[in-house]
């Protein structure tokens, strides 16, 4: 697919790196040139130097050609201006990053419908809502949901003493009352998916799909405590911050938010009456300990550094606070993150990357286009992703037994109606049916892909 | 220095000049020459060399940056030259390594100056192989090897920068396979069409397919004592214009190509450079005019001389030696113009040349006006300031080279002063014939095997455009820092 991308930022260059290894052509178009220059010496793509909402650049840059336009330039008109004149250009589909709240709420549909956007991606948003799901159930580092929330998914560290240390999956059933598949694991840089025989190890990263609620009560028998965030800080009142306290507040979980900006401490306490906002430097120990670090239920650090981030939630891990979660923009130190015992990181960039990667692959099978869902887990190395079955798919109806299907290729999970099942050797599909794939180390674009 | 990764892109280079050579022996084969052996040989050298560079490389770490890309382009060019030397040799062709290895050189960088006394005698299996490392030089090596094998990293962009030619080098379209593959189809087809046209005009095959392969690298290699003098005024016209043709930028090409006829015609590159072969045939016609005593034909040889020296192509039709001083001393100027950036010429090239004038006015403009502001443009951009200071370091380096090849020359061997000025720029800008001693109805071979050394390495320097050649030599290229590695196995 042709794609342009306006704008060369962090956000930028997460989609373009995606979208180049995805083996896409792509023009990008910044205004300045240091940075296009950069980019074409890493990446494989096109640079134009330019403003982007300046007709010369966009049309060399093909615009009208173009199957899919996306602005992330750090302004919200800008990227709505540029979209709407690529649209008028002919480019197919557009994509704005719109990050700011005022333009997110009632003004959203109205606008991007003016506009002909055809996707308004808000990085902050996105974040918070898996910020939010994660704090839902702490004692794991990531979760995911298929089919409207009836199929989860997780992402978990074994610990040291943890029940599962050296248990073969196959196993697994008997130990275990709840029914969850185990259905990736990364052991040090490399990512399997693993069959019956496999040993599973402390410091392994799994991957676990089940029903909704399934996942909880496994891991209330696994022994790690569950117990319910009711109390949460946040440090850093960006973004984010709002989206998600806002979410939270509405779900009746107190919250501490740690501002050093005064003004922006101001609009907070206006747009969230329930929060509690704090104007101080929250790295500042004594005032964490003050604010009541020690009895949160969660510390979750959102400022724009990640250096901070890092060390705060070090911090509130050696105090003991039951989950804590950092964001990190930069990839190079999330392994450094994880060094210092932090499981949780979240990064609003490759939730938005993983976004626009799903958007593209689903635009480029448009004819039988059935993906519904991607996702990427285990630093991207494993995907998990939901498709629809039609009726022209080739095994319909034959038990899993005898279908042969690729290496490291496993279905996770089948929602029929409102029933989900995980699939045995008998269980088939069929036409109507939601179905969840889990790939490793290789790109399924239609449901056929699964299939030797 | 990701030296496995060098060593393995070498490999790879190998492995595709043992295929190149299958032409060669192929076409042997067709003539029944004997000499189709050495062929085989050199195949089975190139092969196991390249198989064994390829094996030793096994690189786990593909990344390439400027570092490595200018040491694989270098190293390329030199290694290929040294086992394409090698027909040369076993044919008896040429008797000493040195002269072959200038040949081969000569043919891979499109200089064309030959040290081949008698050019009739020469097996066609082994002009073959002449013309086609013209063919396979002009467009460049690793574009080739970008356009038929899969690109296994997003950053060959720094290959394709060292290999180019020119100040600014761009892409077509956002792949670099498949920029490279447009390259290469729009060569093949142009080269196709010369044939077609040469052959039509009643020049049999084997020469047209010869000289087309010649004039498509802008090369010059000859088959006949006499150049082109003996082919008819419509074959000679048909070069004229190749020549030409394949000195103008590729990107305009691609331009016509995809209807954009409008930007295709704004270049100022192109119209200057067009401007530049109408003036000098202009003046070239006047002086030559007395000699021929005929409009007609000193117009045909002036252009063709004209546009075989911009082009830096190096065919001629008449002996240029024997004209009067200012038609040769417009003929030494434009080879040191060089036609325009990314085409398949040598030479300082158009563009820079523009830059460098422009500069220059500004230059005065800020003298006269000490507060004026004032910016480069080039082809309707603005030129930014890293850029201009790199064309005005380059004419430093490009004159620095050219009068150490120049004194280094003259002081082993003592000719002419015309000699060793026209030969050493006539290496240097990748052309082929100079005057005097060198001129097109002679050639290189009275040079001594320390100057036939220097002058390769001089046709090196000109082709890849100095850089990648000088930077094989710095020590910082090539000293490994020991922390750097440190530090990236922790992460």
């Amino acid at each position: 697919m042709n794609i342009v991308i306006i704008g060369c930022g962090k956000i930028g260059l997460t989609i373009l790196s995606n979208l180049v290894s995805e083996g896409h052509d792509v023009m990008v178009i910044d205004n300045n040139p240091d940075v296009i220059q950069e980019t074409n010496n890493i990446y494989d793509v096109m640079g134009v130097c330019g403003n982007g909402v300046d007709c010369a650049p966009l049309k060399e840059a093909g615009v009208n050609k173009a199957d899919l336009f996306i602005a992330t330039t750090d302004s919200d008109e800008l990227n709505m201006l540029s979209c709407f004149i690529a649209k008028r250009m002919g480019a197919k589909y557009t994509m704005a990053r719109i990050r700011n709240p005022e333009y997110n709420d009632e003004s959203n549909t109205f606008m991007r419908k003016q506009l002909d956007i055809s996707v308004a991606i808000n990085p902050e948003l996105l974040a918070a809502h898996e910020l939010f799901n994660i704090l839902k159930l702490p004692s794991v580092a990531k979760i995911e949901t298929f089919s409207g929330g009836n199929f989860e998914m997780i992402e978990l560290r074994l610990r040291q003493d943890s029940r599962l240390d050296g248990i073969r999956i196959a196993d697994m059933r008997d130990k275990f009352k709840s029914k969850v598949l185990i259905c990736a694991v990364q052991r040090g840089e490399e990512a399997y998916i693993p069959d019956g025989d496999f040993v599973l190890k402390s410091g392994d990263k799994i991957g676990l799909s089940a029903k909704h609620g399934e996942i909880a009560r496994f891991i209330k028998e696994l022994g790690a405590d569950q117990k319910k965030t009711r109390n949460i800080m946040l440090f850093g009142g960006g973004r984010i911050a709002y989206y998600l306290a806002r979410k939270l507040a509405a779900a009746g979980i107190a919250v501490t938010i740690i501002e050093r900006d005064r003004k922006v401490c101001d609009s907070l306490s206006e747009a969230l009456p329930k929060a509690v906002i704090v104007n101080g430097d929250g790295t500042e120990q004594e005032l964490l300990l003050e604010e009541g670090l020690m009895s949160v239920d969660a510390f979750v650090s959102l400022t724009g550094m990640d250096e901070e981030n890092i060390l705060m939630a070090a911090f509130a891990q050696s105090k003991n606070v039951p989950k804590v979660i950092a964001k990190i923009n930069r990839d190079e130190l999330t392994p450094l993150a994880e060094h210092l015992g932090i499981d949780s990181i979240i990064s609003p960039k490759k939730t938005v990357a993983n976004s626009v990667v799903q958007y593209a692959r689903a635009l480029e099978n448009s004819a039988g286009s059935s993906m519904e869902t991607l996702y990427k887990f285990m630093d991207g190395k494993v995907e998990a992703l939901e498709f629809k079955v039609k009726s022209d798919f080739p095994m319909l109806n034959v038990p899993f037994k005898e279908v042969k299907l690729k290496k490291n290729i496993l279905v996770a999970g089948i929602m029929r109606e409102r029933e989900t099942i995980i699939p045995s050797g008998d269980d088939v599909l069929s036409a109507g049916d939601s179905v969840i794939i889990l790939a490793a180390n290789q790109r399924i674009n239609t449901l056929s892909d699964i299939l030797k | 220095m990701n030296k496995r990764m060098v060593l393995y892109m070498l490999g790879k280079i190998l492995m595709l000049e043992s295929a190149l050579l299958l032409l060669p022996f192929i076409c042997g084969l067709i003539y029944n020459e004997d000499v189709s052996y050495c062929f085989v040989y050199t195949i089975v050298i190139a092969a196991a060399a390249g198989a064994l560079f390829m094996l030793i490389g096994r690189p786990r770490n593909k990344a390439i940056f400027a570092k490595e890309g200018f040491a694989i382009v270098a190293l390329t060019w030199i290694l290929m030259s040294a086992i394409g030397a090698l027909p040369f040799i076993f044919s008896g062709v040429i008797t000493n390594y040195t002269d072959a290895f200038f040949e081969t050189v000569s043919g891979f960088t499109t200089t064309g100056a030959s040290v081949i006394a008698n050019v009739e005698t020469v097996p066609k299996s082994i002009h073959l192989w002449r013309s086609l490392t013209h063919w396979v030089g002009g467009m460049g090596v690793l574009v080739l090897v970008m356009a038929i094998v899969p690109n296994d990293t997003g950053r060959s962009m720094h290959i394709m920068r060292a290999e180019m030619p020119g100040p600014i080098i761009g892409k077509l379209v956002p792949k670099i396979t498949t920029t490279a593959k447009i390259l290469y189809l729009i060569y093949v087809f142009m080269t196709v069409l010369e044939i077609l046209l040469l052959f039509a005009g009643g020049m049999p095959l084997y020469d047209s397919i010869f000289h087309s392969f010649g004039t498509a690298g802008t090369g010059g290699f000859g088959i006949k004592q006499d150049g082109l003098a003996g082919y008819s005024p419509y074959c000679q016209w048909v070069i004229t214009v190749f020549m030409l043709l394949f000195g103008i930028n590729f990107n305009i090409y691609y331009l016509i190509l995809m209807r954009k006829l409008r930007s295709a015609f704004k270049s100022e590159e192109m119209w200057t450079y067009i401007g530049i072969v109408l003036v000098s045939t202009g003046i070239v016609t006047a002086y030559i005019y007395p000699i021929y005593d005929n409009v007609v034909d000193s117009l045909r040889y002036s252009a063709f001389q004209v546009a075989s020296i911009i082009s830096t192509t190096g065919f001629s039709t008449a002996d240029f030696n024997l004209w009067p001083s200012a038609a040769k001393a417009v003929l030494l100027i434009l080879m040191f113009v060089g036609a325009c950036a990314g085409s398949t010429a040598g030479g300082f090239k158009v563009s820079r040349v523009i830059i460098i004038f422009k500069q220059i006015k500004a230059n005065l403009r800020q003298m006269l006006h000490s507060r004026s502001v004032s910016s480069v443009k080039f082809e309707g951009k603005n030129v930014d300031i890293a850029t201009v200071i790199n064309v005005s370091s380059y004419l430093a380096i490009y004159c620095l080279c050219y009068i150490v090849v120049f004194a280094m020359i003259s002081i082993i061997d003592n000719f002419s002063l015309e000699t060793n000025i026209s030969a050493s720029a006539a290496c240097f800008n990748n052309i082929g014939p100079g005057f005097d001693v060198v001129g097109p109805a002679s050639n290189y071979s009275y040079y001594s095997v320390a100057s036939t050394w220097i002058l390769s390495a001089a046709m090196l320097l000109g082709r890849l455009e100095i850089m990648p050649i000088i930077l094989l030599f710095a020590p910082s290229a090539w000293i490994k820092i020991k922390n750097i590695k440190k530090k990236r196995r922790v992460t």
